[in-house]
């Protein structure tokens, strides 16, 4: 292939998605599971801006997603690092394995 | 090759090294760098699309804010020179398997599935076309969503200052 399609742009997307995954899966620490889910929802954000510009170029309605996506990240990030803050104080570690205070 | 297919396989290289850099990173901090990196070629990605817009705001709210907000709580939480806690072994076995086998799934899906464009007239998705059709009222308007996105925003906000907030200490 000579032209940059919209396949190599979902390739892109799809690798880091799973890339995300194992970060997800792999890693203990809540900050970095964190950072994990900002790479999948970067990538769910790729995969509607590519489909918009090739698939449904008469219509903005990936670029609003992809709009409103970014915007509820942020405001996951500010929930989930103050949950994160007050955790720390009350536990001393940010293990996910630690956190068990609301253990029955 | 011409130049554009040179330029994306650039920005594909820094997004997905510094994915799984920002990943397996040994320490913290770095791991957050590296994710700033991953940002920034997704960033440069919309650029090349031509959706300047969204490049803008990827800039604006991830580089910007929430890497910053990140690395804020790594200063709060971490010794941040310290080396992490390694995963298990097996863990890191079964998840990477886990993760090749889905993503050679997904590939070969995307591989052989034909996809239909639509042939409506291309609209630029320009800041003004955008901010148009986002407070529109009409059939195709994006206003309600809009004005439920800010109400969500406001109730993040005031939640994370109430959830991070120091306890009174009784005396």
């Amino acid at each position: 292939m000579n032209e940059i399609g919209l396949t190599h742009i979902l390739f892109l997307s799809a690798i880091l998605f799973f890339i995300g995954v194992y970060g997800f899966l792999t890693r203990r620490n809540m900050v970095t599971m964190l950072m994990s889910i900002e790479l999948i929802l970067n990538s769910v954000n790729i995969n509607f801006v590519a489909f918009n510009k090739f698939l449904h170029a008469g219509k903005l309605d990936g670029t609003f997603f992809t709009i409103f996506i970014i915007t509820i990240a942020a405001a996951e990030a500010a929930v989930a690092i103050a949950i994160i803050i007050h955790l720390y104080r009350s536990s001393k570690s940010i293990d996910v394995n630690d956190a068990d205070l609301m253990k029955f | 090759m011409s130049a554009s297919i040179v330029i994306f396989y650039i920005l594909a290289a820094v997004i997905i090294g510094g994915g799984i850099l920002a990943v397996t990173a040994k320490k913290i901090f770095r791991s957050a760098i590296y994710l700033l990196f991953s940002l920034m070629g997704i960033a440069g990605l919309y650029f090349y699309l031509n959706y300047e817009f969204i490049a803008a705001v990827q800039i604006v709210v991830y580089i910007g804010g929430i890497v910053v907000l990140i690395i804020f709580s790594i200063f709060l939480t971490h010794a941040s020179g310290k080396d992490m806690e390694k995963p298990k072994l097996m863990s890191i076995i079964v998840s990477a398997l886990a993760v090749v086998f889905a993503c050679a799934f997904v590939i070969s899906l995307i591989n052989n599935y034909s996809f239909v464009a639509s042939t409506n007239t291309a609209i630029e998705p320009t800041v003004k076309n955008i901010g148009r059709q986002m407070l529109s009222t009409t059939e195709h308007g994006f206003i309600l969503p809009f004005e439920v996105v800010s109400m969500l925003l406001l109730a993040a906000l005031i939640g994370s200052i109430v959830i991070a907030l120091k306890p009174k200490t009784e005396a």
